[in-house]
This record gives structure tokens, C-alpha cells and sequence, in this order.
């Protein structure tokens, strides 16, 4: 067609007459173009398909129908299915795949596939439509007055430019900033350490060496009822654990004060990386791991990272013991629990 | 005269200190001994001198000849009855060869002589005993409180369904599918290999029950919704409709895009 532009796909940009800008190669019939029988067989697989199909439709109603939830059934290295669900999804799948494959067959096998040039209309309008449009444009400025009326024209213009301004002022809520409160938690001198969920006080002869127990203060209902949010929940969930004092290498006290008591040493349980609640213990290295990116923390040498991408150690809160022997903070944390913030540098 | 009576000091020393502690060891069995009857059977001497027996031929070398440890194991002294029943029933111990971590497998000895083991480490110094079938109970616990002890204390590790998952250093916290209550509440009092313990104080006996519950119905849990993947989470899921779901996609349209003779 166009050997004489040396290759099958160079533009012919000197194209002349019904000669296609774009050569072709050669059209290759199919063979359910050639031979009517195939092209039947063809037709009778598209309408299986789509018989099929409407099969599964009944079918997944009459499964809705007649199939109770309660049933189970075992399909082996899969588990044990819910019946129900597994008819449901199974015929309702195959219902649109099934209209899916025999439109792709019908279109692939039967529909023509003969290459066709079809030459595309220019973009523009006529001359005429545009002049008749900006005509019309300018009847609609006269018989507005848009142009004469200028008390309208600004009182217009000046309540659209206002009109954004609640958009801006509702951006408030966002706030307000919080201050300090990143900074701190509701752990005060002399607040008492309880078990989570079953919020018992504790002694130091409860923990044996090796327990780990979740914990947080005594008063957290109530502040977090007086509060309405699970904030103070979140910034002073600690654990305890207990080693040997022999074991502990170092600890996050400056130097003359001692924050763990015989071998208990309190932790936030907040990952300073981006903040996952983290209670993977690991007593024998005394490794606190973070499920969500793996940072782990050794508790036995001031809580330092010793891997991952958190970049802060882990909290220590001071502990001592009241004058009932009960478990208690010195103190709330001396620096920010959780991860990093834009303020904290 | 001076250097006769040194040496005799420190001999004295020693044999005074060994007999103080099994002074002190004799004295607290004594005392602990009317409890541990009521939950437990007593310990046989014979059963005592059995355990020895097995001890040395199979836990010793690492262990150490009198269970104080060695640098290839821990010391085994006031670990009690319960750790022991731990790991020797669930084929942990003895290890077949230096690993990071003791996997489960098909156990080396019959109960009777898990008794023994037991009944020696025991002897060497009181730590849990075997929790007896009142202790394992759990006809009267609260499986929604079970629930929500398991998710504070357990799921961080054995993961929410109580499949376990990874820790560090090819570490690994194990499934609970195969766990029994007895094996459940002895992890939870003695704290086996890397896992924390959780005392009789800091976790009484009702809530164990209640997250032992709790452990059975997740054993129990069927999966409504076909393929749980190992109820991994994410993880499973991203690589199943990554490779199966959008390999599928492509293969369709491959079939889509291709040139039909």
C-alpha cells in the first residue's frame, strides 16, 4: 500500500487522495468471518454464556431464598463458610462475569473487525453560529442593564467577593491549637497505678520478675468522663514490667534519683514513632516491639531504640511507692509521650 | 594456726549455707505443701527420684547437672511444677538442637514421666504448680470480660484471633489454635521462653478463666466469609489481591487485547 515510502508505519504526510494518512497492513479475516460454521458455534458460546448467566441471577435469589444462615459448610483448606454468603457471592459473581466474558466474545469473534479511516470534522464552529452566539451574549448585557445599572453591578460584585468568608471562618473549629497539653498527661505526684481493664491497685510483690501488666492511673474515668474523650486515656496508657535490678543497665533518671522501684519500671506504652500502642514484650531481652513498624525498645537500658524508625527512646514514667505500699507515679513523664510534633523540635 | 583456721572458716561457711538452704527449702515446702495437696497430687519420693533420672539423661546438658543453667539454658530452680508440665507436654522441651525459639512438636515424654520432670523441678524449689481441673475451669467465666482482657493483654502478640504472629530476631509468638486451657493457663502463670507471666495478683484466677473462654471460642470460630487468609490482618490480604486478584486482571486483559485468528 505505501512500500514505496519504505516502511508499513511512516507517516504519510504527502498523503494524496482516499490514500489514509496512517497506512494499514493488510486486512486478515477471522475464521468466524470465513466460515459460517464456526461463526455459529461462536454465536451458540456467547448465548450459553449469557444464559448462564441468567441462570446464576435465579439462582442467587432462590439462594436468598431457600438458603438459612445458620447453615455451614466445610470446604476443606478454605475453612468452614457460611452456605449462604458462599452461594450469594458465587452466582452473583458468575452472573456478571459471565454477561462480561460473552460481550468480550461477541465483540472479539462476531462484531465486524474491518479497519475503517473516518475523517475527523473540523473543531471550530462556523463563522455564522459564533456570530450569532456572541449577538445573543450582547442582547442579554443590554436587556440587563448590567452595564448601565452600576449600583447593582458593585453591590453584586461586592457580595460575591464576600460571600467566601464563612468558608475561611468555620477553618476555627480545626482549633483550638493545643498548647501545652502535648506535653503532658494526667500522671501527678502520688497517682496510683492500676490494672487495665480489671482496675486493680498493685504492690511491688505482685509483679514477679518477668510480668508485664498494662496499666494506667486511678483516676482516669473520672477525668476522662470529665474530659468526654479518650484523649487522657491515650497519652497515659503505660506498662509495668519487672526484671532483676541487676538487669537494668541503665534508666532515664538524672543521675541521684532512681525512677524504677525494685526492679518495676513504668513505660508509656505509646511508640514515639507514630504512635501505635505497643505492649510486645519480649522478657528475656527485655524488648518492647512495635507491631506496626517494628521499632523495637530495649526497657532495660533507659528504653533506647535499638531498631526500627522511631527516633525518640520510650518514656519513662517514675515510680515509687505510697505510704500504704501501693504502687504510685513520682511524677507525671518529664518529656512528651507519643510521637513527635511540628513544636517540639 | 592462723591460715588452719581460715580454711576452716570458709568450710564451715559453705556447709553452713547449704544447710540453710535446705533448711529454708524443706521449711517452705512444709509450709506451701497442705496447699499444693488440696490442687495437686503429691509428689512420690519415687516420682522425685524418677524425674532425676530422666533430668539427667535429657535436660542436663543444657539445663546443667543440678538445673542451675548453663549458657545454653536457663536455671531451673523455683521454676515449678507448671513450667515443666508446660514445656515437656507440648513437645518444646527438650529442644533438638540450638535454636532461637522451642517450636511445638510431637512430645519425647508420656505424662507419667511429665509427672516426674515436674515432680523433680519442683522439689529443687516451689515455684507454680500444676493447675489442677477446678483451676482450668471454665464453666462460670465471663467470656465477653475474656474478651476484653484477651485484646489488653494477649492480642498484641498472639494477634486478635489467636493466630500469633512475628516478634524480633526470627522470634515468634504461636498460635493458640492448638492450645489447651491447661497448656493457656500454665503460659499465663510461668511466662514461657520470651513471653511476659502474668501473676496470680496481677491477673486472678476468674479472669485467666475468662480469657481461656474466650481462647476456645476463637478456637471454635467459623469463617463466615469464606478464605480468612490465617486471619493475618493486611498483610495476607495486600499480598492475595496483589499476585491472585490483579494477576487475574491481567490475564483478562491480555485475553481482552489479543489479535483473534
Amino acid at each position: 500500500m505505501s512500500s514505496d515510502h519504505g516502511t508499513d508505519i511512516a507517516l504519510a504526510s504527502d498523503a494524496h487522495g482516499d490514500e489514509p494518512a496512517f497506512p494499514l497492513p493488510a486486512h486478515r479475516h477471522r475464521i468466524t468471518d470465513t466460515d459460517p460454521a464456526a461463526a455459529r458455534r461462536t454465536e451458540r458460546q456467547v448465548a450459553a454464556m449469557f444464559l448462564l448467566s441468567a441462570a446464576c441471577t435465579i439462582g442467587f435469589v432462590v439462594a436468598y431464598v431457600a438458603i438459612p444462615t445458620s447453615s455451614f459448610i466445610d470446604l476443606g483448606p478454605i475453612g468452614v463458610v457460611q452456605t449462604s454468603n458462599l452461594a450469594l457471592g458465587t452466582t452473583f459473581g458468575l452472573a456478571v462475569l459471565l454477561i462480561g466474558l460473552g460481550a468480550i466474545q461477541w465483540a472479539k469473534k462476531l462484531m465486524s473487525d474491518e479497519e475503517v479511516v473516518d475523517e475527523r470534522h473540523p473543531l471550530g464552529s462556523p463563522q455564522e453560529d459564533k456570530d450569532e452566539a456572541l449577538a445573543a451574549f450582547q442582547t442579554g448585557v443590554a436587556e440587563s442593564g448590567f452595564v448601565e445599572r452600576k449600583i447593582v453591578r458593585r453591590t453584586l460584585i461586592g457580595a460575591l467577593a464576600l460571600f467566601p468568608i464563612p468558608l475561611i471562618v468555620v477553618l476555627k473549629d480545626m482549633g483550638p491549637l493545643p498548647g501545652d497539653s502535648l506535653r503532658h498527661t494526667i500522671w501527678r505526684q502520688g497517682s496510683r497505678i492500676v490494672v487495665d481493664v480489671t482496675g486493680q491497685k498493685l504492690k511491688p510483690q505482685d509483679l514477679a520478675v518477668g510480668t508485664l501488666v498494662s496499666a494506667s492511673p486511678e483516676d482516669l474515668d473520672k477525668i476522662q468522663e470529665e474530659e468526654g474523650t479518650q484523649n487522657a486515656r491515650a497519652k497515659a496508657s503505660i506498662i509495668l514490667v519487672r526484671m532483676r535490678p541487676s538487669e537494668i543497665k541503665s534508666e532515664q533518671a538524672p543521675s541521684g534519683q532512681t525512677w524504677s522501684y525494685q526492679g518495676i519500671l513504668a513505660f508509656s506504652k505509646i511508640c514515639t514513632h507514630v504512635g501505635c500502642p505497643i505492649a510486645l514484650y519480649q522478657q528475656r531481652q527485655h524488648s518492647l516491639l512495635c507491631p506496626c513498624h517494628q521499632s523495637t525498645f530495649d526497657l532495660s537500658d533507659s528504653g533506647k531504640v535499638i531498631f526500627g524508625p522511631a527516633n525518640r527512646r520510650m518514656p519513662q514514667l517514675p515510680i515509687t511507692i505510697d505510704s500504704e505500699g501501693y504502687l504510685v507515679a513520682q511524677s507525671d513523664f518529664q518529656e512528651p509521650v507519643g510521637p513527635s510534633f511540628w513544636e517540639r523540635g | 594456726m592462723t591460715s588452719t583456721s581460715v580454711r576452716r572458716h570458709k568450710a564451715t561457711g559453705l556447709v553452713v549455707l547449704l544447710a540453710s538452704l535446705v533448711a529454708t527449702g524443706v521449711g517452705y515446702a512444709a509450709v506451701t505443701d497442705s496447699a499444693e495437696a488440696a490442687s495437686t497430687q503429691v509428689a512420690s519420693q519415687t516420682q522425685v527420684e524418677a524425674g532425676h533420672q530422666l533430668f539427667l539423661e535429657g535436660c542436663a546438658t543444657c539445663h546443667g547437672l543440678a538445673a542451675q543453667g548453663t549458657s545454653s539454658g536457663p536455671g531451673l530452680i523455683g521454676v515449678g511444677a507448671a513450667a515443666v508440665d508446660f514445656q515437656v507436654t507440648t513437645g518444646r522441651m527438650p529442644m533438638a538442637g540450638p535454636a532461637i525459639q522451642a517450636p511445638r512438636k510431637t512430645p519425647v515424654y508420656d505424662e507419667e514421666q511429665v509427672r516426674q520432670l515436674a515432680a523433680y523441678v519442683q522439689s529443687l524449689g516451689v515455684g507454680p504448680a500444676i493447675p489442677s481441673d477446678s483451676d482450668i475451669s471454665t464453666t462460670d467465666a465471663n467470656l465477653a470480660e475474656g474478651g476484653l482482657l484477651f485484646r489488653t493483654n494477649c492480642a498484641q502478640c498472639h494477634n486478635f484471633a489467636g493466630k500469633g504472629g512475628a516478634l524480633s530476631d526470627g522470634r515468634w509468638a504461636p498460635t493458640l489454635m492448638n492450645a489447651t486451657p491447661r497448656e493457656i493457663y500454665e503460659a499465663m502463670l510461668t511466662g514461657p521462653q520470651n513471653m511476659p507471666n502474668f501473676t496470680e495478683a496481677t491477673l486472678p484466677q476468674a479472669k485467666k478463666q475468662a480469657i481461656i473462654k474466650y481462647i476456645a471460642s476463637l478456637q471454635d470460630a467459623k469463617a463466615p466469609g469464606g478464605l480468612a487468609l490465617g486471619s493475618y490482618g493486611p498483610v495476607t490480604e495486600g499480598v492475595f489481591i496483589w499476585t491472585a486478584g490483579i494477576g487475574a486482571l491481567l490475564l483478562a486483559a491480555v485475553w481482552i487485547g489479543a489479535k483473534v485468528r
